[in-house]
């Protein structure tokens, strides 16, 4: 789906955000680029869909090299919602600020009016369809951003620190919401320096430094290894922390999934009782 | 935009940059009102070196060729209106004269370009409210100011942001013809407008929370206190202009069409 090679990218102030970042995301695949401010994340998927294009090396969407067309060709196919939906929220109503992509790409005005509706519903905010967006509340209007990039139906999505100001509940209809983008198919990246959302989520896990990728790999793998965290300023989840501490009872210590922890624990219990 | 890079301050110390922001402000207005006083191009090509020093002195050059460059346009046009007009009025006539005093005309923008572009390049907005509050400007305008300033950059982020949001949404900017074009700015205002008003609400909490306007009579962490190099460039602004009033008033300036003309004789 997107073929990043050795992509290399320096701001109009010379600052060199990027240095040689390889990386493929096949169809269909989950993958968390993390990182601590600064380490290029956002700079790097926004290559994804053409709104930055390498200084060398090259990117690929769906083998379409990103300078050889437009973003909003791009877009069609790759959606990104951004980290602040009050970056793109100016309609009047909710329903238009869905509209607004749909007119953009031409669809037609009744498909504009389906897909509209099933995108309010997807993301519960149909009773809002008439609402100013301006009205309604920070996680609502993240909602009203994640709908009107879904209602074209992109075949790859990008969420830009999704989880950033997101209570508990919220989070968890954010994570149902990406297994259910899974299920269909869909590529999911999301940029995050969330650990625990992560963890929870279990995606493949690409760990960016100073503009590199340091590490990738399976969550499990990841974010358990304390050494090459702690170089990108990012702590372990806490179920690994715990893992980590008691490892001298004989326990593994690639633990992040709290299902596995409670039956691992239960079986230790078992074998050899705590008094 | 990069006129706007010719202006925006950097954090540096250089002996312009701690110069007395008021003193430099006085130089830049006399610097602009003897550009006024002459449209020949001896004078003014004497003032557009006089600054170079400075822009040394500072090391801000690069910086300052970008403001230049940025007023490269307008320069170039006011050249062609003048020459053009000129042209049209003299009865399409092109004389060496007329060229000359349009050259004199793009010189006398450019060496006002050039001057504010020193002041604001190494004046800190801090440096410059502080100058606002000790003439007497009342501390609410004073702050609104140098907010308004230091901002600028800010928003000028957020403007990129929101348009890399609304493109991704399949906006295309550059499409359709001048009014659809300007049309097409309306999902990136209002955003930007709602949330500098926000920004701005939300300023004024953090601000009245820190006791903003509390006391009436404000005292500054900062003085501003002349020294020795405020005085000499104090000394330097009044010799000339003094000079520029002498010579605007008692030595003939020879245009360059004339100097040549005896040159060829």
């Amino acid at each position: 789906m997107i073929v990043a090679e050795n992509v290399h990218f320096s701001y109009p102030n010379k600052v060199e955000a990027l240095k040689g970042v390889s990386l493929t995301i096949k169809d269909g695949e989950f993958v968390a680029i993390m990182g601590q401010n600064g380490a290029g994340k956002s700079t790097f998927v926004k290559h994804f869909n053409g709104l930055l294009k390498p200084t060398s090396g090259k990117v690929c969407v769906d083998g379409v090299e990103t300078t050889k067309t437009s973003v909003a060709a791009l877009a069609r196919n790759v959606g990104f919602v951004f980290q602040n939906p009050d970056h793109q929220l100016f309609s009047e109503t909710v329903e238009d600020e869905i509209a607004f992509a749909l007119k953009n790409f031409g669809f037609k005005p009744e498909v504009v009016e389906e897909r509209v509706t099933w995108a309010l519903n997807l993301l519960a905010l149909t009773q809002y369809r008439k609402t100013s967006p301006f009205l309604l509340s920070g996680g609502e209007r993240k909602r009203v951003a994640l709908a009107s990039v879904l209602a074209w139906d992109p075949k790859a999505l990008i969420l830009d620190e999704p989880t950033i100001g997101q209570d508990h509940d919220q989070k968890e209809i954010l994570r149902q919401f990406i297994i259910q983008m899974q299920t269909q198919g869909k590529t999911v990246v999301i940029v995050t320096h969330d650990v625990e959302f992560v963890a929870e989520c279990n995606p493949r896990v690409v760990l960016m430094k100073e503009g590199k990728i340091v590490a990738e790999g399976i969550g499990k793998d990841i974010l358990t290894n304390p050494d090459v965290l702690t170089e990108s300023s990012i702590v372990l989840p806490q179920i690994a922390q715990i893992f980590m501490k008691l490892s001298q009872l004989g326990l593994p210590k690639n633990i992040i999934d709290i299902y596995e922890a409670e039956k691992i624990i239960l079986n230790a219990k078992e074998s050899k009782p705590v008094k | 935009m990069s006129v706007f890079d010719g202006l925006k301050f950097r954090k540096v110390h250089s002996p312009i940059h701690n110069l007395d922001p008021r003193i430099k402000f006085v130089y830049v207005i006399s610097i602009f009102v003897v550009a006024i006083l002459f449209a020949q191009i001896i004078p003014l090509l004497f003032l557009f070196v006089l600054q170079i020093p400075f822009v040394l002195l500072a090391s801000v050059q690069r910086q300052w060729l970008r403001s230049l460059r940025g007023a490269a346009f307008l320069a170039g046009f006011i050249f062609v209106v003048n020459v053009g007009t000129d042209y049209f009025t003299s009865g399409y006539l092109l004389t060496a004269v007329n060229v000359e005093s349009a050259v004199g005309l793009t010189l006398r923008f450019v060496v006002l370009v050039e001057s504010f572009s020193v002041f604001f390049l190494t004046t800190s907005p801090d440096h410059l409210g502080l100058a606002l509050e000790e003439s007497r400007v009342p501390y609410e305008f004073a702050f609104a100011f140098t907010t308004a300033v230091r901002f600028v950059p800010v928003l000028a982020e957020e403007a990129q942001t929101i348009m890399d949001a609304q493109k991704a949404r399949g906006l295309e900017l550059e499409k359709g013809g001048l009014l659809k074009k300007i049309r097409n700015y309306v999902p990136v205002l209002i955003p930007l407008i709602v949330s500098a008003i926000r920004r701005s609400l939300e300023l004024a909490e953090a601000m009245e929370s820190r006791a903003w306007g509390a006391t009436k009579k404000r005292t500054n962490l900062y003085a501003l206190k002349l020294h020795m190099g405020d005085y000499a460039l104090l000394a330097i602004t009044i010799g000339i202009l003094v000079g520029a009033v002498y010579v605007h008033f008692y030595v003939p300036i020879p245009t360059i069409v004339h100097l040549l003309q005896h040159k060829s004789l």
